[in-house]
């Protein structure tokens, strides 16, 4: 047993599926216990809110503001406010207005700003529209209010003048310590179409996936070795018996039985364990009859005709001469089953009849609503791509496990 | 021998037109046709035939591990009824067996220990005392001079292909079973421990007065354990009788050419009838 575990953790491919499902597993251990926000808490107003740093501006106003002159952060800024499609329509404005082209440069910030500035004039018409007129008025007092250095001027109303008072002034050089302003905001994966923090709601997702895989699979492995123990041992009319309803299974496509249950059960009573024992409920049938033919190859073997002569009921030698034989290959059956019912599950929820969606998030009901608010149409990677990833990943792990298993107790597989 | 056991004439079993087809249409393979036979308590009998002469499905017919296509089996002058499990079970409190391949025959997941203690708890002796149990495995392990001190907490697969088959003995020797089926026993051995194993097998046989069935491809080694000897050709017995009117003069040419085949030290080996 210890040796069979040393030989188990030499294999370099259960290793990594092991390191890997390990590290999944701890995250959504410890996440919660240091971030203690619910998972489906709605933070943001608004949709997909992009992956980053959020400061709180009204703190850094009331932060201790330093000086720093910096030379490139007037060009910063300017770079930053100017998009390829202004800097366009300021070459449009500049060509009608006159400038040769070759002395349009649109990528030096400093010359286009300088051509900007000195022939702009918002009364000439040059044959626009008046929307358009009114569009390059607006770009340029935004770039006028980049380029000034008077800053803004922080006012609060009075509420016995309705005046406003001047409170505080903040210029162009003054700098706040990020370490200083109380309020920061850290959204590693941005906000999903609800305005939640989606790291968070991954890391519940993943933890209830694995608890819905972890049901569908034990109980798929239960029935399916069940099953298969007793029908490949015992043979003769149960074994019929069996063997034609796992048929039956098997001719029925396990997932429109899967869909067809979901549906009926509704969506109210629908929660992840009960979604996790339909799966397992639906996905026994192959693990009966890998089982039930390793079975048949084993009872009659001399070790179980001796069990049988020793006067051993037939519990014991299923349970004694059987089992431990074919422990290994259930332990692999069990990994894979787990796998296939968390990818059940996200087929199911991206359907639509996943678990109930107010309680839990589960990685399917992720997939879902970035589906549903087209976050794959208007690229918001955030809402989808890390959740396929963890998918991924958690098979991916898993059947490196297996097929590292399968080299430790299959000697011939081994590379 | 032969002389003073055929006086007693008690059957002990017996079996009359015993047949096993397996499959069926082209695919019909009549391992055992139509046999039938008669074992007296307390004799070695032989079973002798080639690979696939159906020696082995008629041990597993006798020991009631596969069922018969036709034909009757008696023991004890009663015809066998083994259709229940627990019939079965009782069954095979009188009967055991020894198979060929001692390395298949014990489950890798069970000690020594509790392969001798199974032996006990089956012979009534579930209630012993702990110290009792043990002295009845050492007893049972000197017998076939293995060491318990060396064996316990032990498995079966750190023992040699030798020590296995003599566990297996030590095991008969605590069940005390009225009739030992003994599947070539030493055809996996090397040829050092085949006369050990033998010789255990016989002074057992002798002890207890059990009816040993002893199954074999070898006619040497039939002849020199033996009482009475079946020769099996096809699934039929050809020859049978008593081991020294079958061996030292035998009438069928199938017998003869078994004989044959026994490599002898002091002569050349004539080829020319294999």
């Amino acid at each position: 047993m210890k040796n069979m575990l040393q030989q188990i953790f030499r294999s370099s491919k259960f290793l990594i599926g092991f390191t890997i499902f390990m590290t999944m597993l701890l995250t959504v251990i410890i996440y919660p216990l240091i971030v203690k926000d619910e998972p489906l808490a709605i933070i943001g107003q608004g949709t997909f809110f992009e992956p980053g740093i959020y400061v709180n501006v009204f703190d850094s106003i009331n932060s201790t503001h330093y000086t720093l002159s910096l030379n490139d952060a007037a060009a910063r800024r300017i770079a930053s406010k100017l998009g390829d499609q202004e800097r366009l329509d300021m070459k449009d404005w500049l060509l009608a207005f006159g400038i040769p082209e070759n002395e349009i440069d649109i990528h030096d910030n400093t010359k286009l700003m300088e051509l900007w500035v000195n022939n702009y004039d918002s009364k000439l018409a040059l044959g626009m529209t008046s929307a358009k007129r009114n569009y390059y008025a607006r770009l340029d007092k935004s770039l006028k209010g980049i380029l000034g250095t008077e800053g803004v001027i922080i006012a609060i109303k009075n509420t016995e003048t309705g005046l406003l008072e001047e409170t505080n002034s903040i210029v162009q050089t003054d700098y706040v310590n990020i370490g200083q302003v109380s309020s920061i905001r850290i959204l590693p994966l941005g906000t999903d179409n609800f305005g939640r923090d989606i790291l968070t709601e991954l890391v519940s997702a993943t933890r209830t996936s694995l608890q819905i895989g972890f049901v569908a699979g034990i109980i798929a492995t239960l029935i399916g070795l069940t099953l298969g123990l007793f029908a490949g041992y015992i043979g003769g009319l149960v074994d019929d018996v069996i063997m034609f309803i796992t048929n039956l299974f098997t001719v029925i496509p396990g997932f429109v039985l899967l869909i067809l249950i979901s549906f009926s059960i509704g969506q109210e009573q629908r929660g992840a364990i009960t979604v996790a024992v339909v799966i397992g409920f639906t996905s026994w049938v192959w693990t009966a009859r890998a089982v039930r033919s390793q079975v048949v190859s084993l009872r009659n073997r001399d070790h179980v005709n001796l069990s049988k002569l020793s006067g051993h009921s037939i519990v014991h030698i299923i349970l004694a001469d059987i089992l431990p034989y074919i422990a290994s290959y259930v332990i692999m059956a069990l990994i894979l089953q787990i796998s296939s019912g968390i990818l059940a599950e996200a087929g199911l929820s991206i359907l639509g009849l996943g678990p109930k969606t107010t309680e839990v998030p589960t990685l399917g009901l992720m997939m879902n609503w970035a589906m549903i608010y087209s976050a794959h149409v208007t690229g918001k990677w955030w809402a989808y791509i890390p959740v396929l990833v963890t998918i991924a990943m958690v098979s991916f792990s898993m059947n490196l496990m297996n097929t590292g298993l399968d080299q430790v107790f299959n000697p011939a597989l081994r590379d | 021998m032969a002389e003073i056991r055929s006086l007693e004439k008690k059957s002990c079993l017996s079996g009359s037109g015993l047949t096993k087809v397996f499959g069926f249409g082209n695919q019909k393979t009549v391992a055992v046709d139509h046999v039938d036979f008669n074992f007296y308590e307390g004799e070695v009998v032989s079973i002798v035939g080639e690979s696939g002469s159906g020696k082995t499905t008629l041990a597993k017919m006798l020991l009631g591990l596969i069922s018969s296509t036709e034909g009757e089996i008696y023991f004890q002058g009663k015809k066998l009824d083994i259709r229940t499990q627990r019939k079965k079970r009782e069954y095979w409190k009188n009967i055991q067996a020894i198979f060929q391949d001692p390395f298949s025959s014990y489950n890798i997941f069970n000690k020594i220990d509790s392969v001798l203690l199974d032996c006990i708890h089956m012979r009534g002796g579930r209630k012993f005392s702990h110290a009792k149990k043990v002295e009845l495995m050492i007893e049972a392990c000197s017998f076939v001079n293995l060491k318990f001190e060396e064996l316990t907490n032990k498995y079966p697969f750190e023992l040699s292909g030798g020590q296995m088959q003599r566990l297996m003995i030590a095991r008969i020797f605590l069940l005390k079973p009225q009739v030992l089926l003994a599947d070539e026993p030493t055809s996996m051995i090397d040829a050092s421990s085949r006369a050990t194993i033998l010789d255990y097998l016989t002074k057992l046989s002798k002890e207890t007065g059990m009816t040993t069935i002893f199954i074999t491809h070898d006619i040497g080694l039939a002849y020199y354990v033996s009482d009475t000897v079946y020769i099996m050709e096809r699934g039929k017995f050809v020859e049978s009788g008593s081991a020294d009117a079958v061996i030292l003069t035998p009438k069928e040419p199938y017998t003869q050419r078994l004989i044959n085949d026994v490599p002898k030290i002091y002569e050349a080996w004539d080829l020319s009838t294999v």
